[in-house]
């Protein structure tokens, strides 16, 4: 009897699977490596991961439409004379003019004033317009300090010390200079057309002993009216909490590797800080030892979608949330409406993050003024103010159902967690158990 | 000058002892100056080496200090003369935006930091970082500047009667170096470049500027970028 070896199809490698072969072709014709948009695109522990149980016989549900449930937060109070008190705990997170479009900072200062929150500027410094448009603006204080100066300074409504960022922490930027408009280049102090860093370390302090004295100093530049917030990016969020709360701070920032930025390595993306949900906990205990949590408040970011994940961040202990990626999609970021443009760049709707080459069909991360136009700064506020307020009302709507008056009145014994290691990075129970890894239970 | 107005100028000047008055007083009457008025001269006394002495100047107003300072004095000034007797601890003048600071002794790390205007004069030595990432200051070091000075400076000008450190303007964009004295290594993309007649002009008027006298141009060599790591290309990797 013969033998016939039977078919077997071919096996693909799950390590060099056919993104990672054609990401060594494009090392290997280009001799560059990859520099993109946005923030993590790996499959990380999550919110997801998370769900809410709801009220039950031992906790009574708020009437959802009829009972109060409190969304204004105020930040700020520890130091300033003039905290910050929004509608909505939902922040815009800092992006810059020259990374986006005048249209589209002027839409996130619409659609955030109509909310009732806040905005930021980014690296490369205040314009009027964004200024104008923006009821509360927080003013981002860079490495690079690009556009600082004490007039804006002044004029801001707080100022946020950027130490770093979820998608690079310890990694500065890079603006390519195709993105360098005549205004761009004047706002920096640098020619037009050249390729302009980003500092990943600031150039007049280091360590958190210098920065208790840069945050003294510019308290006392602006009569120590403002809220001053330190940023830093998902690295050791235990430590750089307890030490930007010991500098001073009144307001910390926390960035998860979702994060957003406008352009820099991918492997730095995808392969440096950690998840926002494994950062929030650290960073409220280290509040919390300090009897800092709801003095120092806690902003975070870095994948905040919708109404779910902002309730699921404050029950964990978070004040406040801030989004940019959700932001730009929200004003059209990505949106289907440019797919044939998208299919010329190479790419899809939904995947394109080339945000750096300036050449966004939506007019969003661009500088070229035909781009621009595309994107109408009233109808895009509309839109982002529209999204906002669905989110709060999503919060909303799980924190009643949870029995909160007040979405700073969910805690973390209101959630569970779906897979081991989101219970271990929450600190919540594994669904139907007990259990916390680390911390005992069945 | 005329002694009449000297003395009506001594009568009117302000005398903060910050060892018996907060620092926020000093700071807070300085913001309060408005735009024409005569109060302008301010003297600091015990400043004991205190932190961020005379910031946020937004008016012509004329600072004596007698004595010397920590971190951050005079930042982000903006119009005002502030001298300091005695020496400056880090990043001084930091961001200025325009007026006068000068050190009468020496000056620690990052002095004129981020700096977009202004004249900042060391009559001592500048530790390292003097001018990092200056966007348009004019910075006049009498003595001798530590490594890594001029870092990534975007323009503006420094300059050196003495001697610089180790990656003097590394990564340098368009900041213009001038060093009389000897220059231990150069950083990135910083190279020495031709001292032209425009040159020469120019340093004059900054010395002239920084009250220096007995000091030739020509006894300078000018730095500047060269221009190569402007835009980013993978074989120049090596450089950094």
């Amino acid at each position: 009897m013969s033998y016939h070896n039977p078919y077997t199809p071919p096996r693909k490698s799950a390590t060099f699977d056919d993104y990672t072969l054609a990401e060594i072709r494009r090392a290997a014709a280009t001799g560059i490596y990859d520099i993109r948009g946005a923030g993590t695109k790996r499959k990380v522990p999550h919110f997801d991961d998370l769900l809410f149980l709801g009220a039950s016989i031992s906790r009574y549900p708020l009437e959802g439409y009829r009972e109060k449930c409190d969304t204004s937060v105020v930040l700020g109070a520890r130091h300033a004379k003039k905290p910050i008190v929004l509608k909505t705990p939902i922040t815009i997170a800092g992006m810059s003019f020259g990374a986006l479009s005048g249209n589209a900072k002027e839409a996130l200062g619409r659609g955030a004033t109509i909310a009732g929150t806040s905005t930021t500027t980014g690296d490369g410094g205040m314009t009027d317009e964004e200024r104008g448009h923006s009821q509360t603006l927080v003013y981002q204080y860079l490495p690079s300090r690009y556009g600082m100066n004490p007039r804006d300074l002044r004029r801001a409504d707080a100022i946020e010390i950027v130490v770093g960022q979820g998608a690079k922490p310890g990694g500065g930027g890079m603006l390519l200079g195709q993105k360098i408009s005549d205004r761009v280049a004047n706002m920096r102090n640098l020619p037009k057309g050249i390729d302009q860093r980003s500092a990943c370390r600031h150039p007049d302090w280091t360590g958190p002993d210098d920065l208790e004295i840069k945050i003294m100093e510019l308290r006392e530049i602006t009569d120590w009216e403002k809220p001053i917030y330190v940023k830093v990016g998902g690295a050791r969020p235990y430590y750089d909490t307890a030490l930007a709360v010991k500098a001073g701070a009144d307001v910390v920032v926390l960035d998860g590797m979702q994060g957003g930025t406008a352009a820099t390595q991918d492997v730095f993306i995808e392969n440096v800080g950690m998840p926002i949900l494994a950062c929030i906990r650290p960073a409220v205990q280290a509040l919390q030892d300090l009897g800092m949590h709801r003095k120092v408040q806690l902003i975070v970011s870095g994948g905040i979608r919708s109404g779910a994940d902002v309730a699921k961040a404050l029950a964990l202990g978070a004040d406040a949330v801030a989004i940019g990626t959700a932001a730009l999609v929200a004003i059209g970021d990505n949106d289907p409406h440019w797919e044939e443009e998208y299919q010329k760049l190479g790419t899809t709707a939904g995947a394109y993050d080339d945000w750096h080459e300036g050449k966004d069909p939506a007019g969003i991360t661009t500088q070229d003024p035909e781009l621009s136009k595309r994107l109408d700064p009233v109808a895009a506020g509309r839109r982002l103010a529209n999204y906002l307020k669905v989110m709060t009302l999503e919060a909303q709507t799980i924190a009643r159902a949870c029995g909160k008056n007040h979405l700073h009145n969910l805690e973390p014994e209101d959630l569970v967690a779906l897979t081991l290691e989101a219970s271990a990075m929450a600190q919540v129970p594994l669904a139907g158990t007990s259990w916390i890894p680390g911390k005992g239970g069945f | 000058m005329d002694v009449s107005v000297k003395r009506e100028s001594l009568e009117a000047m302000r005398v903060f002892d910050l060892a018996k008055t907060p620092l926020r007083e000093l700071n807070s009457a300085l913001h309060a100056i408005a735009p024409g008025t005569n109060d302008t001269n301010f003297e600091v006394v015990n400043p004991r080496g205190s932190h961020a002495v005379a910031v946020g100047i937004d008016q012509p107003v004329t600072v004596e200090v007698r004595g010397s300072v920590g971190y951050y004095c005079a930042g982000m000034n903006d119009g005002g003369t502030v001298t300091v007797h005695g020496s400056a601890g880090p990043g001084v003048a930091e961001n200025m935006m325009s007026g006068a600071v000068v050190i009468e002794g020496d000056a620690s790390q990052y002095a004129g930091a981020t700096g977009r205007g202004g004249l900042l004069v060391i009559k001592g030595n500048a530790a390292s970082r003097c001018g990092i990432s200056m966007k348009g200051i004019d910075i006049v070091v009498q003595g001798n500047i530590g490594h890594m000075s001029a870092f990534m400076g975007q323009s503006g000008h420094l300059v050196v009667l003495g001697n610089a450190g180790d990656a003097l303007g590394d990564s340098l964009y368009e900041a213009k170096l001038f060093v009389r004295g000897e220059v231990k290594s150069l950083g990135a993309d910083c190279i020495q470049k031709e001292m032209k007649p425009k040159h020469l002009k120019l340093l004059a008027e900054l010395l002239e500027r920084a009250g220096i006298t007995g000091v030739a141009p020509e006894e300078f060599k000018r730095y500047g970028s060269a221009r190569t790591l402007y835009n980013f290309n993978i074989d120049n990797a090596d450089a950094y």
